[in-house]
C-alpha cells in the first residue's frame, strides 16, 4: 500500500511541477491543482498509513492520528479558494493582455518565408 | 480584558475588515475612511499595549479554546513578535492615511483588504504554532493578491499573476515542508518542536533536515532571497504606492519566519541539526546583496530602485541571520525595522514625484520640474540618506550594529565589505536618479496639483521614524537586545511555552 501510495504522490507532483513549468496559463493553472492534490496527499499519509483505525479513541480498537485529517481539510479548503481567486485572475489576464500566455506576450513564431513566396507569385 | 489582549490584533482588523463589508460602512467611501481609520488606531493602540504587557509581564501565551499546548492552538506575544506587530500596525495606519488621498477610488473593496492584510500579517507574527503559521501566511497572501491588483491595469495583471503562480508553488512547499515535520517530529507547535528535534534517530535526522531546508525556500521566496527574488521587483513596481509601502513589510515576514523557525527549532539546542541552514544562507545572503546592488543601478526609475533596495535590506538581514548570534540578531531586528519604514516611504516619495511630473513618471529622464521641488526634494534626501546608511540618520547606526556583530575575522571578511560596498552602490544609484528627477528638468511648468494633506503627513510619519529611531536608539537597542536574547535562549521560556509539558 505504501509503495502504491508514494507512486501515486510522486506521480502527481511531477505532472504538476511539469504543467507549472508551461507557458500558457491554462496548463499551469492544472499543474498548480495538481500539486495541492499531491501535497493534500502526502500530508495524510504524514501520520502514518493504516487500515480500519478510527480518528475517534473509544469506536475501533485501533485508532489513526485525526491531526493530519484536520490539516488536510484545511489545505484543501485554503487551496480550493487559492485556484478559484487564479482561475479568475488568469481569465482577467486574457481579457488584459490580449493572450493567455505566462508572460503576457507571445514569444516570436519562427517564421514560414517558403509560403509567402508562393503567394506572391 | 487585558488577558485577551494577546488576540485583539488579530481580531480587531479581522472584525472591522468584515464590518466594513456590510450596509452601514460600506455605502459611502467617507464611512470607510473613517471606520477604517478607527480601526487601525485601534489595532495600533493595542499592539502598543501588547508590547507593554510582554515588556512588563515577560512572554504571553494565548491558548485558545484552554487546549493546553502542545495539543491546542496557541499565540506567543515575545518582544520579537509584539514589535513587528507594533511596525505592522504602524504601517497599515500609514498606508491608509496615505490611499485617503484619492488612491481608494481607483478599485472596490480597498480598506476591508488592509486590514486583512494586516490581520494576516499580525496573525503570522503571533502564532505560536507552526501550520497556523502557513494559514496566516495564506490569509495575508490571498489579501496581496487582491491588493496588487487594486486599481487595475496591464502592468499589475500580468505581474499579478506571476507572483499568484510562485506563491502558489511556495505554499504546496510549505505544506510538503510540514508533512515532513509533522511525520518526524509529531508535533507543530514550535517551542514543543524545538525540545523534540535533539532527539531524533539518524533516519529522521535526515528527513527533519529536508523539511527544515524546505521551510528555508519557501520563507526565502517570501522574503525575496536570491534565486527567488526575480518576482519582487515588478511586482512592487507595478502596484499601487499605498499597497507598496505595506508590502515593505511581506518580505520581512519570510525574515522573521527564518528568524523563528531556524533559530528556535534548528538553533543552538538541536543537537546535529544546530545550525544547520548556515552554509547555504552564507553565500545566499551575500549573493542576494549583489544582486540587489546591481538590480539598482540598473533600475530605470524610482520605483524599481526602491524595489532593488528592498532585496538590498534583505540581503543585509539575511547577513544577520547566517551570523546566527544574540548579538547580530538585535543588530538585524533594529534594521528590519528601519529598512521597512524607510523602503514604504521611498515608495510613497516615488508615486508623488511620479505625479508631480506629468508624462515622465517617476522615470529617470529629462521632464518637467516637480510641482513643490522644496517638499519633495527634502522628503527624497531624508529618506536616501536613511536608506543608504549616512548619519545622521536610522540607516547608519543599523549598519554600524551589524558591522559591529560580526565576531570573528571570517565573519568580518565576509560581511563587512558586502554590506560597505552595497551601501556605496545605494549612495550612487540614489544620487544619479534624485539629479535626474530633480534638477534635470526641461522650462515647462508643473499642471499637476500639489500634494494633498493625506499624503505629506503619510510619508512623514514614516520620515520621523528615521532621526527617531537615532535619538531614541538606547532605549531601542536595549529591547531589541533582550528580543534577540528571548529568540536565542528557548529553554529559558520552556516553562511558560509549554506548561504541564514533559521537558
Amino acid at each position: 500500500m505504501e509503495a502504491v501510495y508514494a507512486a501515486c504522490v510522486g506521480l502527481l507532483t511531477f505532472s504538476g511541477v511539469f504543467l507549472c513549468l508551461r507557458g500558457r496559463t491554462f496548463p499551469v493553472v492544472l499543474g498548480l491543482t495538481l500539486l495541492s492534490y499531491a501535497v493534500n496527499l502526502f500530508l495524510f499519509s504524514s501520520g502514518r498509513l493504516k487500515l480500519d483505525g478510527a480518528a475517534i479513541l473509544g469506536t475501533s480498537a485501533s485508532y489513526t492520528d485525526p491531526l493530519p485529517q484536520a490539516l488536510v481539510l484545511t489545505a484543501i479548503v485554503i487551496g480550493f479558494a487559492m485556484t478559484a481567486f487564479v482561475v479568475i485572475l488568469a481569465m482577467r489576464a486574457r481579457a488584459d493582455l490580449g493572450n493567455d500566455h505566462v508572460d503576457g506576450r507571445l514569444p516570436p513564431q519562427p517564421e514560414v518565408p517558403q509560403r509567402r513566396k508562393k503567394e506572391h507569385a | 480584558m487585558s488577558e485577551h489582549l494577546t488576540i485583539l490584533p488579530i481580531l480587531l482588523p479581522l472584525i472591522g475588515g468584515v464590518l466594513l463589508l456590510l450596509p452601514p460602512l460600506a455605502t459611502t467611501l467617507e464611512r470607510q475612511r473613517y471606520a477604517a481609520l478607527t480601526v487601525a488606531v485601534l489595532t495600533l493602540l493595542s499592539a502598543g499595549l501588547l508590547l507593554q504587557q510582554s515588556q512588563t509581564e515577560g512572554i504571553q501565551l494565548y491558548v485558545l479554546g484552554d487546549w493546553q499546548p502542545p495539543y491546542g492552538i496557541a499565540l506567543v506575544a515575545d518582544r520579537l513578535s509584539t514589535l513587528l506587530v507594533l511596525l505592522t500596525s504602524l504601517l497599515g495606519l500609514v498606508s491608509l492615511l496615505y490611499a485617503c488621498a484619492g488612491d481608494d477610488r481607483t478599485g472596490a473593496y480597498f480598506y476591508p483588504l488592509v486590514l486583512l492584510q494586516v490581520m494576516g500579517i499580525n496573525g503570522a507574527f503571533l502564532t505560536g504554532d507552526i501550520f497556523n503559521l502557513f494559514v496566516f501566511f495564506e490569509v495575508l497572501l490571498i489579501a496581496s493578491y487582491a491588493l496588487l491588483i487594486h486599481g487595475g491595469g496591464k502592468q499589475k495583471t500580468q505581474a499579478g499573476f506571476h507572483y499568484v503562480a510562485l506563491n502558489l508553488v511556495g505554499s504546496s512547499l510549505f505544506l510538503f515542508a510540514l508533512g515532513i515535520l509533522y511525520g518526524t517530529l509529531g508535533t507543530l507547535n514550535i517551542a514543543d518542536m524545538s525540545t523534540k528535534v535533539a532527539t531524533l534517530t539518524e533516519g529522521e535526522r535526515v528527513l527533519a533536515k529536508a523539511g527544515g531546508l524546505l521551510l528555508l525556500a519557501v520563507f526565502g521566496l517570501k522574503a525575496a532571497m536570491l534565486p527567488l527574488h526575480f518576482w519582487l521587483t515588478r511586482t512592487y513596481a507595478s502596484a499601487s504606492a499605498p499597497v507598496a509601502a505595506l508590502f515593505a513589510i511581506m518580505t520581512k515576514v519570510g525574515i522573521y519566519s527564518i528568524y523563528r523557525v531556524h533559530t528556535v527549532i534548528f538553533g543552538e539546542n538541536a543537537g546535529e541539526l544546530a545550525f544547520m541552514i548556515q552554509p547555504w544562507i552564507w553565500p545566499l545572503a551575500l549573493l542576494t546583496l549583489l544582486a540587489g546592488s546591481i538590480g539598482a543601478l540598473a533600475s530605470p526609475n524610482l520605483r524599481e530602485l526602491t524595489a532593488n533596495l528592498v532585496i538590498v535590506s534583505v540581503g543585509t538581514l539575511l547577513v544577520s541571520v547566517a551570523m546566527m548570534s544574540e548579538a547580530a540578531t538585535a543588530a538585524g531586528l533594529y534594521y528590519l525595522v528601519h529598512s521597512t519604514l524607510v523602503c514604504a516611504a521611498l515608495f510613497m516619495i516615488a508615486d508623488l514625484i511620479s505625479h508631480q511630473r506629468g508624462k515622465a513618471g517617476d522615470r529617470f529622464v529629462i521632464s518637467r520640474k516637480v510641482r513643490q521641488p522644496a517638499l519633495l526634494g527634502v522628503m527624497f534626501f531624508v529618506a536616501a540618506m536613511a536608506v543608504a546608511g549616512i548619519p545622521p540618520f536610522s540607516g547608519f547606526v543599523g549598519k554600524v550594529l551589524l558591522l559591529q556583530a560580526a565576531q570573528n575575522a571570517t565573519e568580518m571578511v565576509w560581511a563587512w565589505p558586502a554590506i560597505l560596498l552595497s551601501s556605496l552602490i545605494t549612495i550612487i544609484a540614489l544620487s544619479r536618479g534624485g539629479t535626474t528627477l530633480f534638477w534635470r528638468r526641461s522650462t515647462d511648468k508643473s499642471q499637476a496639483d500639489p500634494a494633498s494633506g493625506w499624503h505629506i503627513a503619510a510619508v512623514v510619519l514614516l520620515l520621523l521614524g528615521a532621526p527617531l529611531m537615532v535619538v531614541l536608539g538606547g532605549p531601542i537597542t536595549e529591547y531589541t537586545a533582550a528580543a534577540a536574547q528571548q529568540l536565542h535562549q528557548v529553554p529559558e521560556s520552556l516553562h511558560l511555552l509549554l506548561p504541564g509539558g514533559e521537558s
